[in-house]
């Protein structure tokens, strides 16, 4: 039983792009194949985070080969979580664009694409083996080179550019890392790796192979000072495209962070632990003030997803440096709550602009306008996400943030902690320069005549995973304290090594 | 003999980085091709060389008998090199549409169109 849901995560994205395929030429039947999977897929998720809830981590060996030596798959609450919330964005993204791609781009593939790049989402949170784990990525980055590029405009081919090269170079980075450090260690699962390199009285040269791991996985995750290819990139493709990439991405390479910094390189934390904290804190304030310059609608966006990536990391380094382990845990929580919370926002707040742009017939703040007007609901929609990711209460970035902050104080970091503060203003201020361009001005008339009005069946297909986003923000921030015990729990396994080396080395009766 | 191949795999990184820094994206993309065979290398290096013998366990014995050499890393690069022979078809396929459609292979010349 626990097996079948272990890999049912793979097997079902597998499967959907794999019978799109089969479907190449009906676009009606890959339509139905892809919705029919994303529901699969988010059921599948649900199902295990039930069951590693109950059951504690589940692993299961492909092959039946023992621990180190076969192929590894483990699912703790955390990964299990990644994999709920990849569903989720999944199946909005799949019928949001039911409403949204255009003919061309179906025909070409694009749902079979969707699923590929799921599936390499989701097997990156559930390998327990590193090489596996460059696999997944890899799978990932192929479906994603493609998505960015399909279509062929001018903008997403010199997008495509910085985005693949950089990607590359990362991943031939992180390659590199795996091969030394399988020369030292002659092993790659997670939980051997964590044990032997425990033995090792070279901690120096660990932590050295941990930072080529921390700028492969950066660049992925867009830190300080690695981001540049994501601006670049996110703003090129059709709007469900980049959702989809700005839900989660980037959110792999901070898993993948995670997930190293807390089970491997530990040995020198007060190292490589603050020197996450200083990347987080520029992370921040270099992606704020990136959007404050910016005056197209995405790329507001993009440079937010930098910042929040910054938050994300913040809770890491904190954990590291952390001199008691309940300090440890409410900042690793809040990391944990942060992505739950940022992967819903983004998402949503990426599906609110393509709808803008729909509307008023381009990205250009300056050029959009007249939506609170026109559009109320649409309006409504936009403010949810947007006061969540400024933070506001009672919404779901406000317990994000407090608890970051909380635990920054409590660990006597006021300067990240201050810094933190800072940058959810300026979030606020580039949400009401949103504000004020898209919805509270009038339409400028120079761009009434691009404006393309929705039909009733497209409205409904773009307005309902928006509005399901939405009330999924307003459950997480109305429901904090059960949402914040699944991350405290995450938190907990992942800062109790022993039980995740237990679970995946010693053999199961 | 890994000495040799250390001093290799750093002029591969070289050579890679050094035909990244061009400005044409042809060299870009031999260049990333440099630096995923030098990791590939690398990983071949670190990992241990032994030579001439395979680790095949012998009829009738359970283990091998002798050291023999680790097949695990000629695994990982086999994976590396299929990967990176799917990611160089599809960066030729790319360079070969921006080519088509900007008419150029500056990056520097393509910067006009980026809004």
């Amino acid at each position: 039983m626990s097996n079948i849901l272990l890999v049912l995560p793979l097997l079902i994205p597998l499967a959907t792009a794999a019978a799109s395929l089969l479907a190449w030429r009906w676009t009606s039947l890959q339509r139905v194949f892809a919705v029919t999977g994303a529901v699969a897929l988010l059921g599948s998720g649900i199902a295990l985070l039930a069951m590693v809830w109950r059951e504690g981590i589940c692993v299961t060996q492909a092959g039946d080969w023992p621990a180190p030596f076969g192929i590894t798959l483990v699912a703790d609450v955390f990964s299990a979580v990644m994999v709920v919330l990849a569903g989720i964005v999944g199946l909005a993204t799949v019928i949001f664009s039911l409403g949204s791609i255009d003919r061309m781009r179906e025909a070409f593939g694009y749902y079979p694409l969707v699923h590929a790049l799921l599936l390499g989402v989701c097997g990156a949170f559930l390998t327990g083996d590193l090489f596996n784990l460059y696999v997944w990525f890899e799978v990932m980055l192929m479906a994603s080179f493609v998505l960015l590029a399909l279509g062929g405009e001018r903008p997403q081919l010199y997008g495509s550019i910085k985005y693949v090269t950089l990607n590359l170079v990362s991943s031939a980075m992180f390659l590199a890392a795996i091969g030394i450090l399988y020369g030292i260690a002659g092993t790659l699962n997670m939980a051997d790796l964590a044990v032997r390199l425990n033995g090792l009285d070279n901690p120096a040269l660990i932590t050295a192979i941990g930072m080529l791991f921390f700028v492969a996985f950066g660049i992925k995750a867009a830190v300080f000072p690695l981001f540049f290819w994501l601006p670049a990139s996110y703003h090129t493709p059709p709007g469900a495209i980049s959702a989809l990439f700005a839900g989660l991405l980037t959110k792999v390479g901070v898993y993948s962070l995670i997930r190293v910094f807390t089970l491997i390189f530990v040995q020198e934390a007060s190292y490589t632990h603050l020197l996450i904290l200083v990347v987080s804190g520029l992370t921040m304030v270099t992606g704020v003030l990136g959007a404050v310059a910016q005056q197209e609608f995405r790329r507001v966006l993009s440079f937010h997803i930098v910042s929040q990536i910054g938050y994300m990391t913040m809770g890491l380094g904190l954990a590291g440096l952390a001199s008691s382990s309940t300090l440890a845990r409410l900042a690793l929580a809040g990391s944990i709550f942060y992505i739950m919370h940022h992967i819903i926002v983004k998402t949503n707040l990426f599906f609110v602009s393509s709808v803008a742009r729909r509307l008023c017939g381009t990205f250009e703040l300056k050029r959009q306008g007249g939506l609170y007007a026109t559009q109320p609901l649409l309006t409504l929609l936009f403010l949810i996400p947007a006061f969540s990711l400024a933070g506001m209460p009672p919404l779901s970035g406000f317990f994000a943030k407090l608890s970051l902050i909380k635990a920054g104080l409590a660990a006597e970091e006021y300067v990240i902690s201050a810094t933190a503060l800072a940058v959810g203003l300026l979030t606020l201020f580039s949400m009401t320069k949103i504000w004020a361009e898209a919805f509270w001005k009038p339409l400028p008339a120079s761009s009434e005549q691009d404006a393309q009005p929705l039909t009733t069946s497209q409205r409904k297909l773009l307005f309902v995973p928006i509005g399901c986003l939405a009330v999924l923000t307003l459950c997480i921030g109305l429901g904090a304290e059960p949402v914040f015990s699944v991350a405290t729990r995450a938190a907990d396994q992942l800062l109790e090594r022993d039980e995740y080396i237990r679970a995946v080395l010693e053999p199961t009766p | 003999m890994s000495t040799l191949l250390a001093i290799v795999t750093g002029c591969l990184y070289a050579a890679g980085i050094y035909m990244m820094l061009r400005r044409s994206l042809f060299k870009l993309i031999l260049g990333l091709g440099f630096l995923s065979h030098g990791a590939n290398l690398m990983i071949f290096t670190v990992g241990g060389l032994t030579r001439g013998r395979a680790p095949i366990i012998e009829a009738g014995e359970t283990v091998p008998l002798q050291p023999t050499a680790d097949p695990l890393p000629q695994a990982l690069i086999l994976t590396a090199i299929v990967i990176g022979f799917a990611v160089a078809a599809y960066s030729l396929a790319l360079f070969h549409r921006v080519n088509q459609t900007f008419g150029s292979d500056d990056p520097d010349e393509l910067r006009v169109h980026d809004q």
